[in-house]
């Protein structure tokens, strides 16, 4: 009965958002201004349907209704009640539901409150928005039905991939959907601009906070994704520029240019055509990704079930609206002047640079994950890996990150470098420190050189806009700026220094054996059999010590094995510490090394010999602290945005209410 | 150029973005309509059989010399493994090419002896000689990414062709015409 | 197509027995080559072993680098890779040695090739599209501020 009423709610949705299209679009026209009063409305119950439908889907789900196809293979009834309901949108249908539930949502939030744009701007972003989502949602209804039923009822269902059972997969999809599809409202809001020919400051204020909210979603989704595959996946990488890794940053760095260029747009009429060319391509990013990772086109270490069918249709989509919105672009972009002018040395001039640069970034990544497409068509197979990206990212992103440093302290349209020199004097300071150091300690390889040395200056500059300011009277804004600048810092520490001082061990311990692994000391004390919910386990009992500390700490890394569907996972431990992080994964019990026949002979002394992979990553949980840190930023930022919005609004109220008293 | 007259972006600029969407949709287009093909063939057909000296697998039976496959017969070369399902799949597609006469050689990889004393025991036992890769150096050697897999190898000890994944009833002409033609 | 066998053992839902038939289960699906899931005793050389094994891609797994997975292939480059170091040969030969075998596809650190100097071009252009951008930009900047 819920699938049946989700499947029904979806429909209307899609119903909806095809009248809200229709309204829209009419209402620009003399003719049909009447139907413009109804976008709103609709736009907001079209949301509430969606939301209803997603709503039905976690409920089949959290009962595991066996008899809608979707649960049946991929839930378990004996499974967490927690990972039934994230197993809503841990597979294809449920995420594209959960994708078109942001969407509609989101579109109903602009409509209830966004009123500040011309009417005529808001009708043709919400007719943009409609048209968007009737795409997504002819391809769940037509292509990915998350409600279908199945007959005959199967007394069990096939489960969740083991390594989705986990509180990564329900905080990761949904805070990066949120992201991803947030950026449909900067599409939206770009093609209405360019319909109507609104481009200016207003409209780059209107946008802003939806673009600010979307991307620290977009923050916190990637930080999120990048902890989970680190302690899941039991090897203690971090990122690997795989292709899936790369569709979620893409978006990221579009939407990190957008929002500087948003800036620059609100406060100076300037790079207008630009900005709106990045609200277009930032939510393109996103559908690109989306496509890059259903349509299994690239070979990718991430589960998604690859059906080129599917692929065909979200191509087809994205031909529709982001070759749509690029003619559009083409088409009206020429009538778009580039607005206000400045030099080069002052806060437009950096920020340009800022752009320039994540649009390169943007590019490389881009290009880095299409290429094994490309040598494809050529015959021929390609991996593209870290060993290209860092030091191609590098290469734009050392520059960038030196301008960073210094843009935030240049005056908007025109200042000099000798104002603003003596405050860089100390992070220049702190570069040159760090970097003698760094050579006197000796073997730290270039990038995680560079990244350590910048990391220092980057911080000390960062905090320098607060310099002279009173605190309490900074606008929030500002605080956002600094917050997410250093959250930048602290990130490139904790990665430069996980690549540049991380220490692995290897080994095979008896139980009661002592290994050491760079300060720690790490005994094995037991091994014992555990039992789950869902899983059995081989536990270990590892007792460590940091140096000659007397503290001695537990960690339990277990051996998984889950039973439906049978898979084996390894479920490592973590230990942190202000200084890094010390990481601990249970293997199997070891094979003796060397020949096999004598392995067999002495499987009776051999006995209780059990692999361990051990991790000591100074300063590693740094890379996450600065992500959240970066969010918190955005946060700020938005927070003091929507506050003057607020207190603008409220004082347009109290200015309009004297006036209506004085009148009578 | 005065204040007063903004610059305005050059007009290739302005459709650039637009150029670039659809170079990246011809190059998927492609990609979608191609058939998927996520083996990894050897880059060593055509060349010249790596050498290498494998210890017997089973005791009483001869190893693997690289140097039998350049007797002026082609040969099969099948790695092979007890724990592989679809080794077992191709197992009567195997004894039938042995039984027209084609010499298979065995390389039994990352395996323990009585797990392949039953495989063979069960699936029939088509090889010549069987040779044990414990560590699968050998299999890395042949580029070699998965089990099972088969080489034809001429006369002279030159790769001819690579079968990837299980021989079926359907691949035997196949692999025949190839043993043929590697025989001239 | 090549998947690997699973004991059924593991579905046993006695805690004991599973802990008893864990070992057998391991043996058939983990690398047993010597080096597989033993570091090198010389650290500099171990080093130079985890940077080369880091950038080549796992032929079974294919998402993953040989540093990074359990599949046994994995494990056996991962000993060959640690084996030709100890023995005092250089990483790039190594690569070498595994693209002959496997093509390109094995390492993910693309080499100049004809194939992939693209790669190279890119960023290069990128370079020069970006200084061309600023310079129009910024050109005859200060007559006009002036």
């Amino acid at each position: 009965m819920m699938a049946e009423i989700g499947l029904a709610a979806l429909w209307l949705a899609a119903a909806l958002a095809g009248l809200q299209l229709v309204a829209g679009s009419l209402g620009l026209t003399t003719r049909g201004a009447v139907l413009g009063g109804a976008v709103r409305p609709v736009a907001m119950v079209q949301g509430l349907l969606a939301l209803l439908a997603f709503a039905c889907l976690i409920y089949v789900f959290s009962v595991t209704d066996l008899s809608v196809k979707l649960v049946a293979l991929n839930s378990h009834s004996m499974k967490p009640l927690v990972y039934k309901i994230a197993g809503a949108w841990g597979n294809h249908e449920g995420s594209m539901l959960l994708w078109v539930t942001v969407m509609g949502m989101a579109g109903g939030f602009v409509a209830l409150v966004e009123r500040r744009l011309p009417e005529r701007t808001m009708l043709a972003t919400l007719a943009g928005q409609a048209f968007v989502s009737i795409g997504f949602y002819a391809f769940l209804l037509l292509a990915s039905n998350p409600f279908e039923r199945l007959s005959p009822v199967p007394a069990e269902g096939n489960g969740l991939n083991p390594l989705l059972q986990d509180l990564g997969l329900a905080f990761h999809p949904p805070t990066l959907y949120l992201g991803y599809v947030g950026l449909s409202i900067a599409f939206s809001f770009a093609i209405g601009a360019l319909i109507t020919r609104e481009v200016g400051p207003a409209f780059a204020r209107a946008m802003r906070p939806w673009v600010l909210g979307a991307w620290i979603f977009l923050t916190v989704g990637i930080a999120a994704g990048s902890y989970w595959a680190y302690y899941e996946l039991g090897w203690g990488g971090w990122w690997f520029w795989d292709p899936v890794e790369n569709a979620s940053l893409m978006p990221w760095l579009a939407a990190t240019a957008l929002l500087h260029s948003c800036s620059v747009l609100a406060s100076r009429n300037a790079l207008r055509a630009w900005t709106v060319m990045l609200g277009v391509v930032a939510f393109s990013m996103s559908m690109i990704g989306t496509f890059l990772v259903r349509s299994g086109i690239l070979t990718s270490v991430h589960a998604f079930a690859v059906d080129p069918q599917r692929g065909t249709f979200i191509l087809a989509l994205l031909a529709i609206y982001i070759g749509g919105a690029l003619t559009l672009f083409g088409l009206r972009a020429s009538t778009v002047t580039e607005g206000e002018r400045f030099a080069l040395v002052s806060r437009e001039g950096a920020l340009v640079f800022n752009n320039v640069m994540l649009s390169a970034i943007l590019g490389i990544v881009l290009f880095g994950t299409l290429y094994p497409l490309v040598a494809e068509t050529f015959g021929a197979k390609v991996s593209v890996g870290p060993p290209y990206f860092n030091p191609m990212g590098a290469l734009f992103a050392v520059p960038m990150l030196v301008v960073l440093a210094v843009g935030p302290l240049l005056r908007w349209r025109r200042d000099r470098f000798a104002r603003v020199g003596k405050n860089l004097v100390i992070p220049a300071m702190l570069v040159a420190a760090a970097a003698i150091g760094l050579l006197m300690i000796g073997g730290v390889a270039l990038l995680p050189f560079l990244g350590l040395a910048l990391a220092l200056g980057l911080a000390w500059a960062s905090l320098l806009p607060l310099k002279g300011r009173n605190l309490r009277r900074t606008p929030l804004p500002i605080w956002g700026m600094v917050t997410a600048h250093f959250g930048i810092a602290v990130a490139l520490f904790g990665m430069s220094s996980e690549s540049a001082f991380s220490v692995e061990k290897l080994v095979a311990v008896k139980i009661g054996e002592v290994t050491q692994v760079g300060p720690w000391g790490v005994k094995l004390d037991t091994v014992e059999p555990v039992a789950g919910p869902n899983w059995t386990a081989l536990e270990a009992r590892l007792l460590v010590r940091y140096g000659t500390d007397g503290k001695v700490s537990r960690m339990l890394p277990q051996s998984r094995s889950f039973w439906a569907p049978p898979q084996q996972t390894s479920e490592s431990a973590l230990l942190t510490r202000w200084n890094g992080q010390l990481y601990a994964v249970l293997g199997g019990e070891a094979p003796a090394a060397g020949d096999k026949s004598e392995a067999k002979s002495d499987a009776g002394s051999d006995q209780g010999r059990w692999q361990l992979r051990l991790w000591w990553k100074p300063f590693v949980p740094l890379i996450w602290l600065g992500g959240l840190l970066i969010a918190l930023g955005g946060a700020l930022a938005l927070a003091g945005h929507v506050l003057a919005d607020l207190r603008r609004i409220n004082l347009r109220s109290k200015i309009a209410y004297r006036r209506e008293r004085q009148g009578r | 150029m005065s204040d007063t007259v903004p610059p305005r972006a050059p007009r290739w600029a302005i459709w650039l973005p637009l150029a670039l969407f659809i170079g990246f949709f011809a190059l998927v287009m492609i990609g979608l309509y191609r058939p998927a093909d996520r083996n990894v063939a050897s880059a060593l057909v055509g060349k010249s059989m790596p050498r290498f000296d494998l210890p017997p697998a089973l005791p009483g039976r001869p190893g693997l010399d690289s140097n039998v496959l350049a007797n002026g017969k082609p040969h099969l070369v099948n790695v092979f493994a007890s724990w592989c399902v679809p080794c077992r799949v191709e197992a009567p597609q195997l004894a039938e090419l042995a039984k027209a006469g084609v010499p298979i050689e065995g390389i039994s990889v990352r395996d323990t002896t009585e797990n392949l004393q039953g495989f063979l025991e069960e699936n029939g036992d088509p090889f010549q000689r069987i040779g044990a890769d414990d560590d699968g150096k050998v299999q890395l050697a042949l580029g070699s990414s998965g089990v099972p897999e088969t080489y034809v190898v001429d006369g002279k000890g030159k790769i001819v062709y690579q079968h990837i994944g299980e021989i079926r009833p359907e691949h035997l002409g196949l692999l025949l015409g190839k043993l043929q033609e590697a025989q001239q | 197509m090549k998947r690997l066998l699973r004991s059924p053992a593991g579905l046993g839902p006695v805690i004991v027995c599973l802990a008893l038939a864990a070992p057998a289960v391991a043996q058939e699906e983990q690398s047993t080559a010597p080096y597989a899931y033993r570091q090198l005793d010389d650290p500099a050389k171990e080093t130079k072993a985890q940077d080369l094994m880091e950038s080549l891609r796992c032929l079974q797994c294919q998402g993953q680098s040989i540093a990074d997975s359990d599949a046994p292939i994995a494990g056996s480059m991962r000993s060959l890779v640690r084996e030709r170091i100890a023995a005092g040969e250089d990483p790039e030969a190594i690569r070498a040695w595994l693209i002959e075998r496997y093509g390109d596809y094995v390492s993910y650190a693309p080499q100049l090739t004809g194939l992939t100097w693209p790669l190279f071009a890119v960023p290069a252009f990128f370079m020069l599209v970006a200084f061309l951008l600023l310079r129009r930009r910024f050109a005859g900047k200060t007559e006009d501020a002036k």
